[in-house]
């Protein structure tokens, strides 16, 4: 698997999501990706950087435009140094919030994507990948 | 300041989202509906949402907010104009916007209000 652009954006405050979404749009069509499929890797991209945000107190999105094969797809990875989160499981399943959101962030991007991966540490942070392929 | 206007057609106001929403413009917005609704006895809102390119869990709370605030204050909310992509996405998310009256279209969403207040009025009437 080849890594053919990489691109590393804060997601700090509110405007930063905006930001993240139109990169990630960008790259989408670049890719070009259809309508639909844009949608919701914007989407998810939306949904995890506000995470990334709300619970983990800001920290950054990294975008890779990947090709395996004859195959190609966007992976994005945001990080965060936050409180980590305690129970994966729980916090996945549609309804689970400890902030004032409606707990669907976690459970609906992994729906939006084709995989999704959660590493956390409680006390050190959290990695949340989500690759999405052509 | 940055702010989504609130135009007044008759007794609905017409709200337009065009731009990237974030946090305070959607508070703002929220705001801006409520006082509206109070000052000028509006009893529908139209919010077109036909140039948002996504509908995420954020601006999804932030329409259930508005039409529930608005309920209160005596004025149906229909959002109108959403984009199939958007759909499509919204609900795979596991956001079906349930409580959110929604039309196709500004005209549909308009039939919908004032047919509403019509059958009501109606309805009333039977009943007395």
């Amino acid at each position: 698997m080849s890594v053919q652009k990489r691109e590393v954006l804060p997601v700090k405050n509110s405007n930063d999501v905006v930001l993240a979404r139109q990169k990630v749009r960008q790259l989408a069509v670049e890719l070009r990706f259809s309508l639909v499929d844009q949608t919701k890797l914007v989407t998810a991209a939306s949904e995890l950087a506000r995470n990334a945000l709300d619970h983990g107190k800001g920290g950054s999105m990294t975008v890779e435009v990947i090709v395996n094969g004859a195959r190609s797809g966007l992976k994005m990875v945001f990080e965060d140094q936050g409180p980590g989160i305690a129970n994966i499981e729980d916090a996945l399943k549609d309804g689970f919030t400890t902030g004032n959101g409606m707990g669907l962030g976690l459970g609906g991007s992994k729906r939006l994507v084709n995989d999704f991966s959660i590493e956390t540490e409680v006390g050190k942070g959290t990695r949340i990948t989500a690759v999405r392929w052509k | 300041m940055e702010r989504i206007p609130v135009l007044r057609m008759g007794s609905l106001l017409l709200i337009t989202i065009q731009v990237d929403m974030h946090d305070k413009l959607a508070l703002q917005l929220q705001d801006d509906v409520t006082e509206r609704i109070s000052d000028w006895g509006s009893t529908g809102v139209l919010i077109d949402i036909s140039s948002l390119e996504i509908v995420d869990s954020f601006i999804g709370r932030m329409l259930a907010n508005i039409a529930g605030m608005s309920r209160v204050l005596g004025a149906e909310t229909v959002v109108v104009g959403m984009q199939p992509a958007v759909a499509i996405t919204l609900v795979e998310l596991g956001m079906s916007l349930t409580g959110v009256r929604t039309a196709l279209s500004v005209e549909a969403g308009m039939e919908l209000l004032y047919g509403n207040s019509i059958t009501g009025s109606e309805d009333e009437r039977t009943e007395a």
